[in-house]
């Protein structure tokens, strides 16, 4: 799909000026973008960038200072019951109980999003992320890889509309990084899911985003495809223009 | 199933999780309810032995306000404690962003505890039968009333105490452990609020247990208990629970804007 395409969409998710300061530390400076349906959005920056900032405020678990979020055109602190059955979340760094199984975990969230069929739903999902043999296993006595694609099955398990992935792919082998990414790519481009996608690695996010958004000190650095981003910061690829955002973000406001 | 009773039943199911194949979940239980009857239980034998009967007869109190105690404690604990085992799972921001509503979360938890207090009180009533003769069933219909007021005032003591973990995270898990302990002085669990200084039985009035825990001593010494301590204590639980889910809603709030809600399980 083009860009134009992409343009005339609804926004699922639309930030305007959103600021966010706590304990005197401006973590989002004006911070404006939207993400369509059936887009993926690469949000990209240094570590305390103001990413996960920006995804806790679109996820309502964070009120911003000031400026305007909106997801599916409803504000998430004030209609957060209607929003969170049409979107999911997986990140790296949250985790299933680990002392539940794989399966018992699955079950657990099919009945908190209320997912119909949900054994056969529960089936597939772990068949997808090639980790069916491991559902009677502890979550705990997974490895991280294993524990990162069963959190991946939970996200999918509402068949959101938008779906925020947090360094999706931080604890995985480049074999199942690849299988992961794969599925997302697959599922998204099936159900035209909006996704807004974090990552430091630069090759995956050229191979999976439509449209990527650097981020630095809470500012908007550069936003495009990844090659005009590349052409505009007159480098070789992702990864260059990240370190020079890293390294020198200020002077590029 | 409605949507609402399914989430519930979800949260309920995966609290029991807890217990499978977990030797230390399960002996925990009953483990600090059984050393403690032990413990006042010898006391008690003691004290009949080096006083008169009259005394004697009093000590019977210890082991009836030790288990009423316990279910108090245990109450406030079963609604602290499985939130914190969420944060320790790093699940709760899961759980936040799930259609998960606190109230569903919070009865899933009050559900899963009187499970737990059931099983407790069923061990301790057993033990002290089997070692001191108590029987719990010697306080007969008033037992009912008095538990249903204790549970209740130890829910919102763990709703309050919840809220301290939303708002202050893992800094405020000691104030979980140690907030009943604050209570209990002033509950007069083991004395006559008469024993406490005067300018204190203002403030003891004013906890629902108190009441409880007077009114237990009533049954034990006159056979009957006295309906105003209950409904005294009910209307002060009704306040009490009020109070604990404004306070909750004040602090998740507060932790919403601080950013503390986005950071539990990771401080």
């Amino acid at each position: 799909m083009s860009n134009s395409d992409y343009g005339r969409m609804e926004p699922v998710i639309e930030l305007q000026d959103l600021c966010k300061r706590y304990n005197g530390t401006e973590a989002l400076k004006n911070l404006s973008f939207q993400l369509k349906k059936g887009e993926i959005l690469g949000l990209l920056g240094p570590n305390g960038a103001g990413k996960t900032t920006a995804i806790h405020i679109i996820l309502g678990l964070l009120t911003p200072t000031s400026g305007e979020v909106k997801v599916f055109g409803l504000s998430p602190i004030q209609h957060r019951f209607q929003l969170l059955p049409r979107l999911n979340f997986s990140s790296a760094y949250v985790n299933l109980p680990y002392n539940l199984t794989a399966v018992q975990n699955l079950e657990l969230y099919a009945r908190l999003y209320n997912v119909k069929d949900a054994k056969r739903k529960i089936k597939e999902l772990l068949e997808v992320f090639q980790i069916s043999h491991l559902g009677r296993r502890r979550s705990g006595f997974l490895s991280s890889g294993e524990q990162t694609r069963l959190n991946l099955c939970k996200a999918f398990l509402n068949d959101p509309e938008l779906l925020l992935l947090d360094e999706p792919t931080a604890s995985l082998d480049p074999d199942m990084a690849d299988l992961v990414k794969r599925v997302i790519l697959k599922v998204q481009k099936e159900r035209g899911i909006a996704i807004l996608y974090t990552s430091h690695n630069m090759t995956e996010v050229e191979m999976v985003c439509d449209r990527i958004l650097f981020i630095h000190h809470g500012e908007k650095k550069a936003e495009g495809t990844a090659a005009e981003v590349i052409q505009r910061f007159k480098t070789e690829n992702l990864e260059q223009v990240f370190i020079r955002i890293a390294r020198s973000g200020d002077l590029l406001a | 199933m409605t949507p609402s009773l399914n989430r519930i039943y979800a949260m309920f199911l995966r609290y029991l999780y807890l217990h499978q194949r977990s030797l230390p979940r399960n002996l925990e239980i009953i483990f600090w309810p059984v050393m403690d009857l032990m413990v006042w239980g010898f006391v008690t034998l003691y004290l009949q032995q080096i006083t008169s009967s009259a005394v004697g007869g009093i000590v019977v109190f210890l082991i009836g306000a030790m288990i009423f105690w316990d279910i108090l404690y245990r109450a406030q604990q079963t609604i602290s404690i499985p939130f914190m085992e969420d944060q320790w799972a790093r699940n709760t921001l899961n759980l936040l962003i799930s259609p998960l509503r606190f109230w569903e979360w919070m009865t899933a938890m009050i559900c899963y505890g009187v499970v737990k207090i059931t099983v407790i009180v069923a061990v301790l009533a057993v033990l002290a039968w089997q070692f001191y003769h108590y029987s719990i069933g010697s306080l007969g219909f008033s037992f009912m009333p008095m538990v249903v007021n204790l549970l209740l005032f130890g829910w919102a003591l763990g709703i309050f105490t919840t809220g301290l973990l939303l708002f202050w995270g893992h800094t405020a898990e000691a104030l979980i452990w140690g907030i009943p302990f604050l209570v209990q002085p002033l509950s007069a669990v083991f004395y006559p609020v008469s024993v406490l200084p005067v300018w204190l039985q203002p403030v003891s009035r004013m906890l629902p247990s108190t009441y409880i825990f007077e009114g237990m001593r009533g049954v034990i010494q006159n056979g009957t208990l006295d309906a105003t301590l209950v409904w005294s204590a009910f209307g002060l639980n009704l306040i009490y629970l009020s109070l604990a889910g404004f306070s909750l809603r004040w602090m998740l709030s507060k932790a919403r804007q601080a950013g503390r809600l986005s950071r539990l399980g990771s401080d």
